[in-house]
Parts: C-alpha cells; structure tokens; sequence
C-alpha cells in the first residue's frame, strides 16, 4: 500500500479557541481588579495573590501526580481558581488560610469529585465559605495596612454594605468611591470599574454572554427597589448604588457566577440561573445575619444547576410536528 | 428587511477565495473509469454490461435496482474491462463497472424535448427516472422519488439550494454565475410538475454576484424569486433552509414534502434540465478541487468515473504531501485515506489540508461552556448526547431528541474542550437506527 492519508469523522475543521485558551482570557480579564487591589491594599495584598494562586497551581500538579493522572495545570484552570480565591480574600488575611482554601477548592471541591468540568459548585467560592465558616474572625477583617490606598469609614471602620446595615448608612464613604474602588473589602472586589473593564473583555472575546450577569444583577435590583418600597424606606439612589457597587456583587456576576462548570448549559437555564442568583442575593443581604450573600447565592445556585437544566433543556427543531398523513 | 436564516450555526473560515475566481473548466478523463453501482440512497443499480462490451457515452450501463434506485450511464465510449470490487469516497468498497476509455466519445442519441409545453407530468417523471438524476448535493436522494410525494397538489415551494454554505466549496457559485440559465431552466421543468408551488433560489449573501445574475434571469418569471439568505453554515441544510425561507419546521421523522417544500440542489436542477429538455443523462458534474495542499485550485466540469487523482494533477497537483484529503466540504465531507477513489454523482469537491487541524487536537475535559447547545441548529444539547453515547445509554438518548440530530458538525468544530461530539452522536444515531431495524 502506498502512502494513506488521515482519516477523521466530520468536522474537519475545528474553531481556533480552546479550554486553555479561555482560561488565559480569565485570567487576562481579571488583571484590572487584581492589579487595582494591589494597588489598594498594598504588599500583603500582591503576596496573598501570588501565595494563592502558586498554591492553587501546586495542589493540582500534586494530585494528579500522587493519582498517576496527566498534568493538567496547563489547562490554566488551577490559575483562574486560585486567583480567584485570592480576590475573596481580606487584604491583611494571614498566607496560611488562602493555602488551606487552595487545597480545599483544588482537592476536595474539583478533584475529588472527578477535576476539570465535574464539581459541582465554584471551587474559588466553596473554599471561601469554608474559610468564612472556619475562621470567622479573619475573613471577616477588613482592616487595611498603613499606607494603603483604600479609604476606611472614620464612623465604623467597617466595609460600606457591613455599615448599611449596622448603622443604616454609608458614613463618609461616598459611592462614587465604591465605583472607583478605593474602599475596603476583598482585594479583587471593590472596584466596580476594573471589574468592569474585565467584563468587556470577557463579552469581546466571547468567553461569557450577557444572560447570567444581566438577569442576576436586573433581578437583585428589582428585588431591592421592591425592599426599599416595600419596608417605607422610600427610592433612595444611594442605597440601591450603595449595593451595586457594594460586597461581591460584580466580581460573582460577571467572573463567578458565569463559571461554566457551574451553570447551566442551557440559554433559558441561565436565564433562570441568573434570576434565582438575584433573588438569594437579595434575600440574604436584606435579611441575613451577614451583609455579604453574593458567595452563597452562587454556591447554592450551583448546586440546583442540574435540576435548572432538567427543567429548560431546549426543544428539539421541528419536535412535535406532525407528517402528512396523506 | 432582514436577512433569512435559522437559530444556531457557525462562521468558520470560508476558503472560497482559493478556487471562487476559477471558471469551470472541462477535464477529459484520461485513464480507466470507474463506475460504482451504488452513487445513490436505495437499491444498487444492476450491471446491463458484461466484461468485454463495447460502451458508448450516455449509455446506460446499469439499470436501477428498484423504485427507489437510479441507473448509471458510461460517460465516455470504451470497453468493460470488469465488474469488481473498488474502494469509494465514503470508504467502503462497492461493485463497480469498469471501463476503458477509448478516447473517442462516440455517444448514444439523446431525444431531446421539443417544448416543456408538450410534456406530461409522467413523461417528466420517466425522463427524470431514466437519466439517473438523484440528490447532487451530497445526498444522492433518486431525484424522480422526491418529485413523487403523496400529495402532489400540497407542494407549495420547490427550493433549489444554492447556498453552498460549506467551506471551501465553490461548484454551486460557478454553476449560477456560468450556468445559471440551466438553474432556471430546470426549475421550471420542477414547476411544471407541481401547479400550485412556487421556487425559490436560495443563495448565500457572500455570492452577491450570483444573487443579481439569478435576480436578472428570474425577473420575468412569476413563479420564480430569488432568496438571500445570511451566510452561516449550514445554511444549506434541507431543515435550516426551510425554515429560513419558509418559516416551518421539519423533524427527523418528516420529509420536505409534509410541509409542502421540495429542496433541490444547484447541481440536481441542472441535471433535471439537461433530463428532461436535452435528453441527456447523469455523465458529469461540477467539482472543486481545492485546499491549502492543491497547487491551483480550480473548478472542473468532471465525468463521473474519473479517477480523482487525474484531477489533482489537472490542478497542478500537491505542493507537498498533504495530510489529509477530503470527498465533499470540511464540516460534512468524508476523508479519504487514499486518492485513487472515482468521482460520483455525489463529489461536489476533492479538499485537501496540509495540517489536519483534526488530529492535531487534543481532547480535554468537557467545561459545560454551552457553546455547542448555543450553535446546535437542532435544538439539542450535544455535550449530553454525546456523554450518553459515550456511556452507550440508548434510553437517555433518544430521550434528549438524539435522533433529531442532522450530524452537521457545528458542535465538533466549536467545542473549545476539542471533544468529538458530532462523531460520538453520530455512531449513537447508528446504533439506534440499527436496534430500531432489528424491532
């Protein structure tokens, strides 16, 4: 036989983006809110970014060597967690617990139940949680460094949406501030700006769509102009900027709740993805113990996702049409 | 107004520049020809020759086999040199007649139509049947079965498919833009059929060229309109096309005709032309020949049973060892590991890579992106069908409409996990037809 040719079923072309390739946009998207949290909390921010995401890179590479898989920290998805997680993480948090949360988020979350595409909630916000439970105290204190560039409330000292909803107010933070950026919280989550400019990217090379980040964030804000009607509050622009710009809102729309492994599949599930999201987001920052909801609306979306595709799978084209019985 | 189209689809990179500027030129086959039995969905045609006779060209030399069958006609004049086993595009082998050909083109007498007038709906039919036209596009449907529904009187539209919404492809843009009146011409043989229907030329909108040609040949004609549609593949899907002209929808269980539609390609409707009003058979087609490896890609008009490789080297032949050669377009055409393989009714195109983007990508995990739920024109979810495949879960299966898969391939090109959805769906789709058969 003289020399064969390769032989494949259809397709025979193939697009040029890949699971890599998406992952390194992640990760190009979230530089503006990483680099401005660096800039807004100072050196222990940048050391908790890079502690993380080394951490998050080494459990991968360790379980899959201990297990005998093939290396799949090229696949860059260990780099999107643990820069992720770092984001959730307060500025002064000690390196050890972002350590502790990269094995959490990298073996327990994804790997054990089967790595890439299988977990079934974000890894970066189940290991948030953990550590939010486990050590309450740390992950909740937002005090900046000396030098910093973030603006501390003279009043409470406390994040703007922890103020709101122990003083009822904003203090001398203004919410032009919160847009900008430079207020305390997580590293990667309080500027609206960087995050934003993030998404545009993301929107521009078509990593993400509009339908989860625009459902949940159209849903919470109906929800809350119902709460502000609704509780004799009256319309108060401040309040309702105040929770836009506010906590985790815009990092979980637009980076964590687009999370592909943990959404749905379906266009009308992520519809209703999205609406669920607004809704628990609401219902836990109005009437919670806590001011943040943003990681546990996510989680606990992510784990109705595959009961939301049950329910929204498409219907077939042409389904349910009838031949001509002549 | 809006251009027409459907939900779903892809834009992969078109190729068509390659070989678009190239005039169809005709190529005499030089050496022994091939003609396979089966170049059609149904019955095998049975041999009428035997080793030894002389053959002219047009004669036929195999008989259909059955109702649903179509007859195979020599394109030159020769000698049968035997009936054996030869390997196809699809690569299977089939029993094939094959001829010598003697150089001479003695041809058969055609009995052309004196006027479409004077013919009846029958006599159509019989000339269709007889000049062994069938699908051209890649199906190889018996064209005279498709132009006999039930309910003749229910056929509102007879679309000719001239989206050519395949890659690379660009034998239907040369055959409007150099043939067009043939187009014309065999639409109205097609309209004569069905009294009531109207026809449409359908063409993509990145052949303008071709849209205000037809637009001018078809301007005096009532029953005649050309359609633009959005260039997307597959836009020249029989389902997709329907629904983007028409607006109705078609399911794996029903044909066109349940909703009143007849979809013929360019290259069919010519050939019903040249049937019907010339009297000729089914001897030659319009074939690209192209691709990245192919030193000057061009178009031939190619008599059906020349070896392919006579028309690689009528397009100066590789510029290096390709990796990979396909029968048809990239997203449903079939490779090939070897060349010597004859054109059939059904070669729109000989398609050669350099690189083979296919093995050179590597599986990884599916991430549930849903960009394949996104771009499936069946309204599917192929990442599920495939895991059911994969897991050989038959229930599951047809359960999330398996069966309605057309196998077009958007989900395979756009995975980002390179995972091979439409190849997993696809042998699933087999397995059921199969079970399904054995009852």
């Amino acid at each position: 036989m003289n020399e064969m040719y390769n032989v494949s079923s259809n397709p025979h072309v193939r697009d040029k983006m890949s699971t890599n390739r998406l992952m390194q946009l992640v990760v190009i998207a979230l530089l503006p809110a990483t680099v401005f949290g660096i800039w807004n909390f100072g050196i222990h921010a940048l050391l908790v970014v890079v502690v993380t995401v080394a951490a998050s890179v080494f459990f991968e590479w360790l379980y899959d060597h201990f297990m005998h898989k093939s290396n799949t920290i090229t696949d860059f998805s260990a780099v999107v967690t643990g820069l992720l997680l770092a984001l959730n993480m307060p500025p002064e948090i000690p390196l050890w617990m972002p350590v502790l949360g990269s094995a959490f988020a990298i073996i327990v979350v994804k790997q054990l139940f089967g790595g890439l595409g299988q977990n079934f909630m974000n890894p970066a916000l189940a290991a948030r949680c953990f550590l939010l439970i486990s050590f309450a105290g740390s992950m909740t204190d937002f005090s900046v460094a000396k030098g910093a560039h973030a603006v501390v409330d003279s009043v409470s000292g406390a994040t703007p949406l922890a103020a709101m909803k122990e003083y009822g107010g904003l203090g001398d933070i203004h919410v032009s501030q919160m847009f900008i950026g430079n207020i305390q919280g997580t590293i990667g989550e309080t500027s609206v700006i960087a995050i934003l400019i993030g998404a545009v990217i993301l929107l521009a090379f078509k990593v993400i769509n509009l339908r989860i980040p625009l459902m949940y964030i159209g849903t919470f804000t109906v929800f809350v102009c119902i709460y502000m009607v609704a509780s004799g509050m009256g319309f108060d622009w401040n309040y309702l900027a105040a929770h836009l710009c506010g906590g985790g809102l815009m990092l979980g729309a637009w980076f964590m709740a687009t999370d592909y492994v943990t959404s749905p599949i379906t266009q009308k599930g992520q519809l209703v993805f999205g609406f669920v999201l607004g809704i628990l987001t609401a219902i836990f920052r109005l009437f919670g113990g806590s001011a943040e909801g943003v990681s546990y609306a996510i989680i606990i979306s992510n784990l109705l996702v595959p009961l939301i595709e049950k329910v929204t799978l498409p219907t077939a084209f042409g389904k349910g049409g009838k031949k001509n019985e002549k | 107004m809006g251009l027409l189209t459907f939900k779903g689809g892809i834009h992969p990179y078109e190729g068509k520049e390659l070989s678009k500027d190239q005039p169809i030129e005709t190529y005499t086959p030089k050496g022994e020809m091939v003609f396979p039995l089966s170049q059609h969905i149904g019955a095998p045609a049975k041999p009428l020759v035997k080793k030894g006779d002389r053959v002219l060209k047009g004669q036929v030399i195999a008989e259909a086999g059955g109702f649903v069958s179509a007859p195979i006609h020599s394109s030159v004049s020769g000698t049968v040199k035997g009936i054996e086993s030869r390997l196809t595009a699809t690569g299977t082998m089939a029993n094939a007649i094959i001829v010598e050909n003697d150089q001479q083109y003695e041809e058969v007498e055609y009995h052309p139509a004196s006027s479409l007038g004077e013919l009846s709906k029958e006599e159509i039919l019989k000339r269709i049947q007889d000049g062994g036209v069938v699908g051209m596009g890649g199906a190889g449907f018996p064209t005279h079965v498709k132009l006999s529904p039930k309910n003749p009187e229910s056929i509102e539209y007879i679309l000719v498919n001239g989206a050519e919404c395949e890659p690379y492809l660009t034998s239907d843009y040369r055959r409007l833009l150099e043939y067009g009146e043939q187009v014309v011409e065999g639409l109205k043989v097609m309209l004569a059929l069905f009294d009531k229907a109207k026809g449409y030329i359908c063409i993509e909108d990145n052949k303008p060229d071709c849209i205000k040609k037809m637009e001018d040949l078809v301007r005096d004609i009532p029953r005649i309109e050309v359609k633009t549609l959005m260039t997307k593949y597959p836009q020249g899907g029989e389902r997709t096309l329907i629904y983007a002209t028409t607006g109705r929808e078609i399911n794996s269980s029903m044909l066109p005709a349940d909703v009143g539609c007849i979809v013929d390609n360019v290259e069919t409707v010519t050939s019903i032309y040249r049937a019907v009003m010339l009297g000729k058979p089914v001897m030659e087609r319009t074939v690209t020949v192209t691709g990245d490896a192919v030193s000057h890609p061009k178009n031939f008009m190619a008599s059906i049973g020349t070896n392919m490789r006579e028309l690689v080297d009528a397009a100066g032949g590789f510029k290096s060892t390709p990796d990979k050669i396909i029968s048809g377009g990239p997203m449903m055409g079939f490779s090939m590991y070897q060349l010597d393989v004859p054109c059939t009714k059904t070669t729109s195109a000989i398609l050669s890579f350099l690189k083979d983007e296919v093995s050179n990508a590597h599986e990884t995990a599916c991430i549930n992106c849903g960009r394949c739920v996104t771009v499936c024109p069946g309204h599917v979810v192929p990442a599920r069908l495939a895991t059911f495949a994969q897991h050989g879960d038959m229930e599951k299966f047809q359960q999330y409409d398996g069966m309605e898969c057309c196998e077009c391939g958007c989900c395979s090109y756009i995975c980002p996990a390179k995972r091979p959805l439409t190849q997993s769906i696809k042998s699933m789709r087999k397995m059921v037809l199969a079970s399904r058969k054995r009852g």
